[in-house]
């Protein structure tokens, strides 16, 4: 989230499309109740299903799964026709007046320089036009401008063809984006809440990009109660995001180098991250001071400037990364020998269950770590029809091990708004469950143990990481809190006075102002810093005061960055430094400095008139074209999803997204329209949280068994009774369910076309207190997102029919 | 009178109108009020309170677990009661149906318990002893990293990958937690890591 869930109280409007939240985050939720309660905001709700979000809202409006950038492109579109702008903000804080280099095309659903055979790129063309003093020409004016491409680029999605592509009716489009645009006055804002209903497409990310853009007309990023807020899933997903547990990430978004990168001087060569418009911050550019403090804290001593911070000891990736579909497709082809599970479920959180258990059993050797018995750890276990395997033929030695859950354990989490809590332990772990922590401290001081004695691979990371806990078995919540933070590893002083010590040796950095490149400092995560400083843990704080009630709790916990509230705050005031609401200040320019009631997301001292408020980006000002940084586009385009009910209206030779990675024997796994007519999506139940609620008696009690839920007339057409059994199929997989038959879910026209939608809640599995069931995985397609690989699993094709009750 | 008339009971006579003729004439009109003033100093005087935070989505409601014993005084402590914290600026005491259902989480009895291996063909796990487990992992790390550990590619160049074996870490671990396990994975080398922000 751009802002926090105690600030969608001062909003306007809200929108939410790609997500539930009435039901996935209730408490949450009650913020947008509170808007409409006292401020008398309106919540528009667009969802193929009639979902409680949009049984409390003031305007539904239904549309096809996977069909969200006709709609959103389709509201730009009525709002630039009918200069519904925030004109100033537009202006002085997105790219819309710079102007794009000659040769840029776009044509039939595809940009310039697409290659079919490499379902790849070239994005050369994709940039701005530079001038000779090596700034972006800017000109809104200019035909090549982004404002004039955008323009051009939108003027397809009309009302009616978002009609025809979304199965939206035109006037209840018309009514969402007049609603909409009123947002792009100064003194109105929207907010947008999405979760997994947009990021889970192929083009996920251009679905979230697409509604960034709208909020940047309207003028709505940076504001109170408006924003980009993503509603994350997990307790801890954004920390585990943040500290770059992925494929391709070090800590704070910064990224591990490829093998071209061949030298760290190559590797920092990409990433200077020079101005693109005069006297800009382009923040990035202090990238080296956040790496080598990386490598400080990861490698300690062994890390010198000497050997380039120990650059070597990181592993080079040769593949964009070795997200969990290659790395399944990998294990698939039996070319991976271990895999481990920390508190994750892949047997059914993952696309193709069926690969996925092709997968497991190729593997040598699976360890889970879990404090409940996971589906995944006993993918070998026969379970009748609910997982049907033959265990004797089965190689792969599981290792189980039991881990504490929330209760027994203590640290920080970050939230949804970036807020990181610190939670304490209250129970003792039943059995002989261990922390995480502990055990992956066990298995390193085991595995260094057998490299120091008996030598091996490159054991030089191994040896060298600095380990210096008290008990090295066990790092304590606090030990590796303080490294997140960052520390002084050698005094530094003052360069023009050297009897002042400006760093003193084993303090606790202040934040990652005081981060350097030259080893004199480690952080293990740069845009954590600050949050255990010698200020003591101030994610544990706890004064709940909020001066004059602006819902930003500045002194609750702590918000990464550097206790910032609301990202992009300076943008909450115009050009000249004054807040475009009275009603609504966060922050503003008392002509020598900003002030406010947040931490200012600018130097303190940055002229107004003169640095954007976009201080990330070499610019100074958001993208509404974002270059060649996306793979499938610096605009979004409507795709199809790879498996649609019908045709692409506006490029019909396409299928899905053109540069979604798709591995070979996956894309002869997709299904067709005519043998599989109907559109199924995936979601959750608000009584259930994932595969984990099912563990607990009164969750299984609330929603105890595995369904699908139709509309009256398909369940009419098909002959199926409601509360009947019925069986769901894809090209991949089938599945058997009781059937619920409802009013929540209408047919729509797309193209001419009546499409009935399918949707499949996803909790139930073989393990714990419910009835065994199945959930959409067994069906879903095994392709991802074109930019970050984030499974299709929101659309996709089945058929269904009446059926018998599954054998146990 | 039954004296044990319970909660449920006293609402459901309540709804029926009794409350208001036969038990309020037999003084039992503030029977709901007596009931909770009952538990109130018996939760607060026998039981710990220890600030947590909800464990399911990231909305991360504050929450307040009472229990049986204190583990800062050493002793086994044995959850009882959960409930939202009314101090937290987001929930503010409220809980939703997941959140509310915490309690029987920690107390699934398909908590796993003990280290357990289950052997090639097998259909069943055997019990082992933690030192026995990760001895074996040990062991099973070391010889997959030792025999396909990628020092060079083809060009020569140095990558120090090791790409045969994953680790997807758990999104409700903590931070702390996080940036151990990021610790050790990278510093074997791993590539094939990943988490369920993917998903």
């Amino acid at each position: 989230m751009t802002n926090s869930w105690t600030d969608i109280k001062n909003t306007d409007l809200v929108v939410i499309m790609g997500g539930n939240a009435a039901e996935a985050h209730p408490c949450g939720f009650k913020w947008v109740t509170e808007a409409k309660a006292n401020r008398g905001a309106k919540l528009i709700v667009v969802d193929p299903r009639f979902t409680r979000s949009a049984a409390v809202a003031d305007y539904y409006a239904p549309i096809r799964q996977g069909t969200d950038i006709a709609f959103l492109l389709g509201v730009i579109n009525y709002c630039m026709n009918n200069d519904k702008v925030q004109w100033e903000y537009v202006k002085a804080f997105t790219n819309a007046p710079y102007v794009v280099k000659e040769g840029f095309t776009y044509e039939d659903g595809l940009f310039t320089g697409y290659d079919p055979v490499r379902r790849d790129y070239n994005r050369s063309s994709w940039d701005y036009e530079l001038g000779e003093d090596g700034y972006v020409k800017s000109d809104i004016d200019h035909p090549r401008s982004v404002w004039s491409l955008l323009k051009k680029h939108v003027a397809l999605y009309t009302p009616e063809m978002v009609e025809r592509i979304c199965g939206t009716p035109k006037d209840k489009f018309l009514k969402v984006a007049q609603m909409i645009s009123e947002c792009s006055t100064p003194t109105k804002t929207m907010t947008s809440m999405y979760a997994l209903g947009w990021t889970q497409h192929s083009k996920g990310s251009q679905n979230i990009r697409a509604m960034a853009m709208l909020q940047l007309i309207l003028g709505n990023i940076g504001v109170r109660g408006g924003g980009m807020n993503a509603l994350r899933g997990h307790s801890n997903i954004q920390g585990l995001t943040d500290i770059g547990l992925m494929s391709n990430l070090i800590p704070g978004y910064l990224t591990l180098p490829t093998e071209k990168e061949t030298t760290f001087d190559v590797y920092m060569s990409t990433r200077g991250f020079k101005p693109l418009r005069p006297d800009q911050m382009s923040y990035w550019q202090n990238y080296k001071k956040f790496f080598v403090s990386f490598q400080k804290a990861m490698f300690g001593a062994a890390a010198t400037s000497e050997n380039n911070f120990a650059y070597d000891y990181l592993p080079k990736l040769d593949v964009p990364a070795y997200d969990v579909l290659r790395i399944f497709e990998l294990m698939h082809e039996g070319k991976v020998n271990g895999y481990f599970c920390q508190g994750f479920n892949p047997l059914l959180s993952f696309p193709n269950r069926k690969k996925i258990t092709s997968a497991l059993s190729k593997l040598k050797f699976l360890v889970v770590m879990d404090p409940l018995q996971t589906e995944t750890a006993r993918f070998w276990q026969n379970h009748g029809d609910f997982n049907d395997v033959n265990s004797a033929s089965i190689q792969t030695e599981v290792i189980e091990l039991p881990t504490t859950c929330f209760a027994e354990d203590e640290g920080s989490l970050t939230n949804s708004g970036r807020w990181l809590q610190w939670h304490w332990p209250g129970a003792t772990p039943p059995g002989e469950a261990q922390q995480d922590a502990w055990i992956m401290g066990q298995i390193f001081q085991r595995v260094k143990a057998l490299y120091q004695k008996e030598g091996g691979a490159y054991a030089d990371p191994i040896l060298n990481l600095d380990w210096r806990y008290k008990d090295p078995t066990e790092p304590t919540a606090v030990e590796l809190a303080k490294e997140l933070n960052g520390y002084v590893v050698e005094d530094v002083r003052d360069p023009n006075d050297p009897t002042k010590l400006v760093l003193e040796k084993g303090k606790q950095v202040v934040s990652f102002a005081a981060l350097r490149d030259d080893g004199t400092t480690a952080c293990g995560c740069w845009i954590y810093s600050g949050c255990y400083n010698e200020a003591g843990n101030n994610m544990a704080r706890r004064d709940t005061s909020d001066p004059d009630d602006t819902g930003i709790y500045p002194k609750w916990s702590w918000s990464w960055p550097v206790n910032r509230r609301i990202l992009y705050n300076r943008a909450s005031a115009d050009i000249n430094g004054n807040s475009w609401d009275d009603t609504r200040k966060l922050l503003w320019w008392d002509g020598a400095k900003w002030t406010g009631y947040d931490v200012p997301d600018i130097a303190p001292t940055a002229k107004p008139d003169v640095v954007g408020p976009y201080i990330m980006n070499p610019e100074g000002t958001a993208r509404l074209f974002v270059r060649g940084m996306m793979r499938d586009g610096p605009f979004p385009v409507h795709y199809e999803p790879f498996e649609a009910p019908v045709a692409n209206v506006i490029a019909p030779k396409i299928r899905g997204n053109p540069v979604a990675r798709v591995f070979l024997a996956d894309m002869e796994q997709f299904g067709d329209a005519k043998d599989f007519p109907y559109a199924a999506t995936s979601y959750r139940v608000t009584e259930h949280f994932h595969f984990w609620t099912k563990h607990s008696q009164v969750n299984a009690s609330l929603q105890p068994q595995f369904f699908v839920e139709i509309g009256e007339e398909l369940a009419k057409e098909k002959n199926i009774e409601p509360g009947s059994w019925v069986r769901v199929w894809s090209k991949r997989g089938s599945v058997k369910a009781k059937a619920v038959v409802t009013k929540r879910i209408q047919p729509l026209i797309c193209d001419g076309k009546k499409v009935h939608i399918v949707g499949i809640p996803l909790h139930w599995g073989f393990m714990g207190e419910t009835k065994k069931g199945f959930g959409p995985n067994s069906l879903t397609p095994y392709v991802g997102d074109a930019n970050i690989e984030t499974p299709e699993f929101k659309a996709f094709l089945v058929d269904i029919e009446p059926s018998t009750e599954p054998v146990a | 009178m039954n004296m044990e008339l319970s909660r449920r009971q006293f609402i459901k006579s309540a709804s029926v109108g009794i409350a208001g003729t036969t038990l309020g004439a037999l003084g039992f009109g503030d029977i709901e009020e007596a009931y909770a003033s009952s538990i109130r100093p018996w939760k607060l005087a026998n039981l710990t309170e220890t600030r947590n935070t909800c464990t399911y989505c990231s909305v991360a409601c504050g929450i307040i677990m009472y229990s049986k014993g204190d583990l800062r005084k050493g002793e086994k402590a044995d959850l009882i009661y959960v409930e939202g914290d009314p101090d937290h600026p987001t929930n503010r005491g409220t809980l939703c149906p997941k959140g509310a259902g915490l309690h029987d989480m920690v107390h699934a009895k398909t908590r796993t318990l003990y280290p357990q291996i289950r052997k090639p063909g097998s259909d069943k796990f055997e019990r082992v002893s933690w030192d026995a487990a990760l001895d074996r992992i040990a062991r099973l790390i070391k010889d997959d990293r030792d025999k396909n550990f990628i020092a060079k590619n083809a060009d020569g160049v140095t990558v120090n990958r090791w790409i045969t074996t994953g680790f997807l870490a758990a999104s409700a671990t903590t931070n702390e937690t996080a940036w151990c396990t990021y610790k050790v994975v990278r510093a074997m080398g791993m590539l094939a890591f990943d988490n369920q922000a993917r998903v």
